[in-house]
């Protein structure tokens, strides 16, 4: 490697470091986001081979107008995917990005396993294990990513199960790992192809298998996982092609994403392996845990004026969105409420679970399209010293993140996670749809309190209303 | 293997580790979006591949990894690029 691509590569590394460093802050993430896309810019003007000549040097072939069609049918597709999706549909759009990207690096991994295999060098135990892994890892990213995007798009939310189905999933893994290790030793025998074939399609298989048992809601937690894979399989890929750039990308995006995953696990106090390996799906009996503590509570509905009216004279009031709030796509109706009320003078804040919606950040994302100025947004640890005080927690098609059972009920499997303690305002406002139970399928002993009042109806058509009634007042 | 490379790689596993470690729960998600469109340097893998493909096999599958890897990137900069165009309109 001569010391000019060296020195490239290291600026590339340095910009990809800088980027996701500035993305940690509100001010400097749109920043950091260009300094990224910069460093891959450099990094594909300066595209080098493994000996170290520039690709783009090499003289044009059938095989470079190939490449440049299909980067720019890529740059196409991805630039539609981009501008086109509503701000709702985000989370689904990113899982779509990386089950593509992890599709790429399966490929380029298979491809490069056939052309070392046949090769005059052979292949090396290590390049095999590492083409193998980017392959595995790479196709079982992207059957997953697809299975996640039909599910945020509403297609078999339900976790699905059967019973055995962790034992199945198991053997499924244990022959794709055989396949695996015949394939290391045998990289060039004449049933090599078939074996690879099989692998390549149980990978895939496995990909949604893995995904399946899961419900919707732990998409977030899913997607992250799978862009920590797809970020490995293109470390691995940056192995056996000799590619430091994509080394050093790919192991950052696997690593962060891993620890990202983690965190989102960790804010709904569940272990990994728990989300993963559906304790809310296979359970069963799980999903029922809160009913029988129900007794004869019967739930108190709210008519809207009634409710205009108790916002419209609260000091203080808190605003609890949740997935519901993105699929009526209330977000504009939700910022205009809370500038009718400031001008009232009532204090409006917003509660942020970490996993409300089906993303981390994803009710932030929802109200930052509407204007919704950063300092009104309270994370849960801010918000729930202060509930006490709080007049009027206006809960918009949250369900789970509120739900008392976390704190009360040890039999609910989400006892222990942390939620945002609406239940203690002095009074709670549930705007939602129906009684159906939230996607953990868990009933919630919120609507059952007290201090309560349901105001249901579509949350966009019920805001409105709000707005209209206060507007009057 | 060059040794060098594996101390690249294990100091890169810190690395990501200590950039993500104090992002706000609020940029997950254009932080998960970002970090996704950097492993679309992956597009320089297909690019890679199909440049040496000698197969019409060969040719065929790297041309749909250098698609799939060109939607990544570009999609993935381009829609963070959206989110984060999002967060930075102020209120009025």
């Amino acid at each position: 490697m001569s010391s000019t691509i060296a020195l490239i590569i290291i600026g590339v590394a340095v910009l990809f470091i800088i980027g996701i460093k500035l993305l940690a802050s509100p001010k400097t993430a749109r920043l950091g986001n260009l300094v990224a896309a910069a460093g891959m810019l450099v990094a594909l003007l300066t595209l080098h081979q493994p000996a170290g000549e520039y690709v783009w040097s090499q003289g044009w072939t059938l095989n470079y107008t190939l490449i440049a069609i299909g980067t720019l049918i890529g740059l196409v597709i991805g630039a539609i995917g981009a501008y086109s999706v509503k701000m709702t549909a985000m989370p689904q759009m990113v899982a779509l990005f990386n089950g593509v990207g992890g599709g790429a690096a399966a490929l380029v991994a298979s491809l490069e396993f056939f052309k070392r295999a046949h090769g005059l060098e052979g292949l090396t135990p290590f390049f095999a294990v590492t083409m193998l892994f980017a392959t595995l890892i790479g196709s079982l990213s992207f059957s997953g990513s697809a299975i996640a995007y039909l599910k945020l798009e509403g297609k078999f939310e339900r976790p699905m199960t059967f019973p055995g189905q962790n034992i199945f999933n198991g053997l499924i893994l244990l022959v794709i790992l055989g396949l695996c290790g015949y394939l290391t030793i045998n990289s060039s025998a004449s049933q090599a192809t078939t074996a690879f074939g099989v692998m390549f399609l149980l990978a895939l298989f496995f990909g949604i298998a893995m995904v399946m048992p899961i419900g919707g809601a732990d998409m977030p937690v899913v997607i992250s996982l799978l862009n920590s894979f797809t970020g490995l399989a293109v470390a691995a890929d940056g192995f056996t092609i000799n590619n430091l750039s994509m080394i050093v990308a790919g192991t950052l995006v696997g690593s962060s994403g891993t620890l990202l995953t983690l965190l989102m696990c960790k804010a709904m106090n569940r272990p990994v392996t728990n989300v993963l390996f559906g304790a809310f799906g296979s359970s069963g009996g799980g999903g029922k845990a809160g009913a029988s503590d129900l007794g004869g509570k019967t739930v108190k509905p709210i008519q809207a004026d009634e409710a205009a009216l108790l916002l419209g004279y609260a000091q203080q009031v808190v605003i609890v969105p949740g997935y519901g709030m993105a699929v009526a796509q209330a977000q504009h109706q939700v910022r205009e409420l809370s500038d009718e009320l400031g001008k009232r003078g009532v204090e409006v804040r917003f509660a942020i679970h970490p996993v409300a919606g089906r993303m981390p950040g994803h009710m932030n994302v929802l109200l930052a399209e509407a204007n919704v100025p950063y300092d009104q947004l309270c994370e849960m640890e801010a918000i729930n010293p202060t509930m006490d005080r709080v007049d009027v927690c206006l809960v918009i098609g949250a369900n789970d993140v509120v739900n008392p059972a976390a704190r009360e009920d040890k039999s609910s499997p989400i006892y222990g996670m942390p939620i945002i303690e609406a239940d203690r305002a002095k009074t709670v406002i549930v705007m939602k749809r129906s009684m159906a139970a939230g996607f953990a399928g868990i009933e919630n002993l919120l609507f059952y309190k007290d201090n309560t009042r349901m105001l249901f109806g579509d949350a966009k058509a019920s805001l409105q209303t709000l707005i209209t009634q206060l507007k009057a007042s | 293997m060059d040794t060098n490379i594996l101390f690249i790689f294990i100091l890169s596993i810190f690395i990501g580790f200590e950039v993500v470690s104090k992002v706000p729960s609020m940029l997950h998600t254009p932080l998960m979006s970002g970090t996704n469109a950097i492993h679309g340097i992956i597009l320089f893998g297909g690019i890679l591949v199909l440049a040496d493909a000698a197969t019409p096999l060969a040719r065929t599958l790297g041309f749909v990894a250098v698609i799939f890897g060109s939607a990544n990137v570009f999609g993935g900069f381009m829609v963070t690029d959206r989110m984060l165009q999002m967060f930075k309109k102020k209120k009025k």
